[in-house]
């Protein structure tokens, strides 16, 4: 990459605002077949997106299942490599960085899993699952370490004394609860949330989001929240992306998004959520269909095939995202 | 209470009175589903909602008599189908009941369809089971059933095989089976719990079609208000086994009386509002093992709590107009001999 010095070295100037810049961000899993397992094509999970977040916000990603939603949070992680494009972490271009590097890197940006059952060690206790990061990366005293990280527990909404049970004893909003403070344990700069209340109650959910709102404040965190739950990914973020078999269609403000949604597929998201109140049962935009599959894209727009508003033109050309209002960007020739 | 078989159209379609559903738990049994009384009427789509564990789901097995054998069994009660007490029905009865007058829809479409059969075959399989008809006939069916299903290619589709099919057109193919028979009554627990918004939509859409087109009653259970807000009649919130609230959709949403439904519904985040905080409810649900024999089981986490309600067992009562609530903070639901008392 012969552009990545130079992007370096203008990031670190001109844009210190952001945090998170992904350029062009491309990860495709390689379809094997054949006699000697070939290559014979590509799932286009994340296909060429391009966002920012600035610090201390919350940008959003929600999009439909099988979307790459969680590959983009999975990539910016670096726990899968991308296939080409950008990662600009806090000014660093760490889309190639390896090794010692890379785990460096690594404290600074932290995930929380969607599976509150299977992300955390069953055999470990609730205070080694959350000071084995800290372990990773410095020389604590022991006694001081375990005050730490009691602390993080009672900050998380859990007692001191959890630090000395296991995972199975707790429910799912605490052992949530539990995956969050082992994310914090570091102190990161960015927290990536997949899907981080989806296998919860509503009434435990709305704890698990109030919590990671007043950490978000009260140290200054900025996520990248995933989920699919649009009225939960509007609760949370300032900025909304929303996904399309690997592509970002539509970027905006909250209020933008939801007063104003200009992409097809947004209008459709929006419009099939039931609300909950039945005076406000709707007419509603049904798509027809399925997603296509990632393996094998349609040409052109990718949402072509399913939107109600397809013309001729979209099945040739993809459209780009580009900026038809002030900070409001869409993928869609309507624009 | 005797319970003759009566189909006029006075009797509801479903009543069940005083279930008590429980699980073996060293060699104990402790109820999952606590003393539950309602009415499905005919053409009525009623809504179950409450968090996980509240035992939604187990009442809909009791119905269906899907409980595990040996584990779950249903302790005391009534279940009228048609006005016939089903609790007592051995497999054979049950098996002529399942599929032909109550079918059911499960969460999982993944998972609730055979992999090694054809779509064709399993819904066949219900057909040949409960009609008179051939195998030839019942493959003709079973296409003009996934027509109706709104599944494209049907005469196709027949003939292949589950995982062939993506997670909304499964649960099409689970509603076509379920419908076959033309049921009388269908359970849908969860139905779109699994799916992406855009299909859940589809789904329900389908869903009220059919009810409207085969004029069935749906018991619905599930635990998005949004859901249940979009297409019943008639809600039962329930909360640890019991009933809290039931009353029509619009009063439900328009007046929630239950403490427990109230901040259910403040707790889920709103696409036309802007709210910093969401509400919580406090604390957990007791464990089937610790729960209170007196009292109200939300007394632990609920905000509007007074001495009384770790005492006294509310009852569930009409409050005004058909709405009916469990909870001390109502007079009717006090005990009657207390209600002047007061």
């Amino acid at each position: 990459m012969t552009t990545k010095e130079l992007t370096e070295q203008g990031n670190t100037q001109k844009e210190r605002e952001n945090l998170l810049e992904v350029k062009n961000l491309k990860t495709y899993y390689p379809i094997h077949g054949g006699f000697f397992k070939r290559v014979v094509g590509n799932v286009k999970a994340v296909d060429d997106i391009s966002f920012t977040i600035k610090k201390g916000e919350t940008m959003g990603l929600v999009g439909e299942s099988g979307c790459g939603k969680s590959t983009t949070g999975r990539t910016i992680l670096r726990l899968i490599k991308p296939t080409g494009g950008q990662i600009i972490f806090d000014g660093e271009d760490i889309t190639r960085i390896s090794g010692t590097k890379l785990r460096k890197a690594r404290q600074d940006f932290q995930m929380v899993f969607q599976d509150p059952y299977a992300s955390l060690n069953p055999m470990q206790m609730v205070g080694d699952i959350i000071s084995e990061p800290i372990k990773n990366f410095e020389r604590r005293d022991k006694k001081e370490l375990v005050e730490y990280v009691k602390s993080l527990l009672v900050r998380v909404g859990l007692p001191e004394a959890a630090y000395y049970k296991y995972a199975h004893e707790f429910s799912g909003g605490q052992r949530q609860r539990i995956g969050i403070a082992r994310a914090l344990a570091l102190n990161p700069k960015l927290i990536i949330a997949d899907e981080p209340v989806s296998a919860l109650d509503v009434s435990v959910q709305s704890q698990v989001l109030n919590l990671l709102k007043d950490l978000q404040e009260e140290f200054g965190l900025t996520y990248l929240f995933i989920a699919h739950d649009l009225s939960v990914v509007k609760h949370m973020s300032d900025t909304i992306g929303v996904m399309y078999l690997g592509n970002l269609v539509e970027v905006a403000s909250n209020k933008d998004l939801y007063s104003e949604p200009l992409h097809p597929y947004t209008q459709a998201l929006i419009s099939a959520i039931p609300e909950p109140d039945p005076k406000l049962r709707k007419e509603r935009i049904v798509l027809q269909g399925d997603v296509p599959s990632p393996a094998n894209p349609p040409t052109g727009c990718p949402f072509h095939t399913r939107c109600p508003m397809a013309q001729e033109i979209c099945s040739q050309e993809k459209p780009p995202l580009k900026e038809v209002r002030p900070g409001h960007h869409v993928a869609c020739v309507l624009y | 209470m005797t319970s003759k078989p009566n189909t006029s159209a006075q009797t509801p379609l479903l009543e069940v009175r005083n279930l008590q559903t429980g699980f073996k738990i060293d060699k104990q049994y402790y109820n999952a589903v606590e003393g539950v009384s309602f009415t499905v009427d005919r053409k009525q789509i009623v809504g179950i909602v409450g968090e996980s564990g509240c035992g939604k789901s187990v009442m809909s097995l009791s119905i269906m008599h899907l409980l595990p054998k040996g584990i779950g069994k249903v302790r005391g009660g009534e279940i009228l189908f048609e006005g016939a007490d089903i609790v007592g029905y051995n497999e054979k009865k049950m098996n002529n009941i399942r599929g032909k007058d109550i079918s059911m829809i499960f969460q999982e479409p993944m998972t609730s369809l055979n992999p090694v059969f054809t779509i064709g075959y399993q819904i066949s399989e219900v057909l040949l089971n409960h009609q008179n008809i051939s195998k030839n006939e019942a493959r003709s069916k079973a296409v003009t059933l996934l027509k109706n299903v709104g599944i494209p290619r049907a005469e196709s589709i027949v003939d292949e095989y589950p995982h062939q099919l993506s997670g909304g057109m499964r649960q099409r193919v689970m509603i076509a089976m379920a419908i076959a028979c033309q049921p009388k009554l269908l359970i849908a627990d969860e139905p779109t719990t699994a799916l992406d918004v855009t299909v859940q939509a589809q789904i329900l859409d389908l869903l009220k079609n059919i009810q409207e087109v085969n004029e069935m009653s749906i018991m619905l259970i599930t635990h998005d208000l949004g859901v249940v807000a979009e297409i019943c009649d008639v809600v039962l919130v329930m909360y640890a086994g019991k009933i809290v609230e039931r009353a029509t959709v619009e009063d439900l949403f328009e007046k929630p009386q239950h403490p427990y439904t109230q901040l259910l519904m403040e707790a889920i985040p709103k696409m036309e509002e802007e709210k910093e905080r969401l509400a919580t409810i406090e604390g957990l649900v007791p464990s089937v093992k610790d729960m209170p024999e007196v009292g109200c089981r939300f007394a632990n986490r609920c905000p509007k709590a007074m001495p009384e309600c770790m005492q006294i067992t509310p009852r569930l009562e009409d409050t005004k107009g058909g709405h009916e609530v469990a909870c001390l903070l109502y007079e009717e639901s006090w005990p009657k001999e207390r209600v002047g008392a007061r």
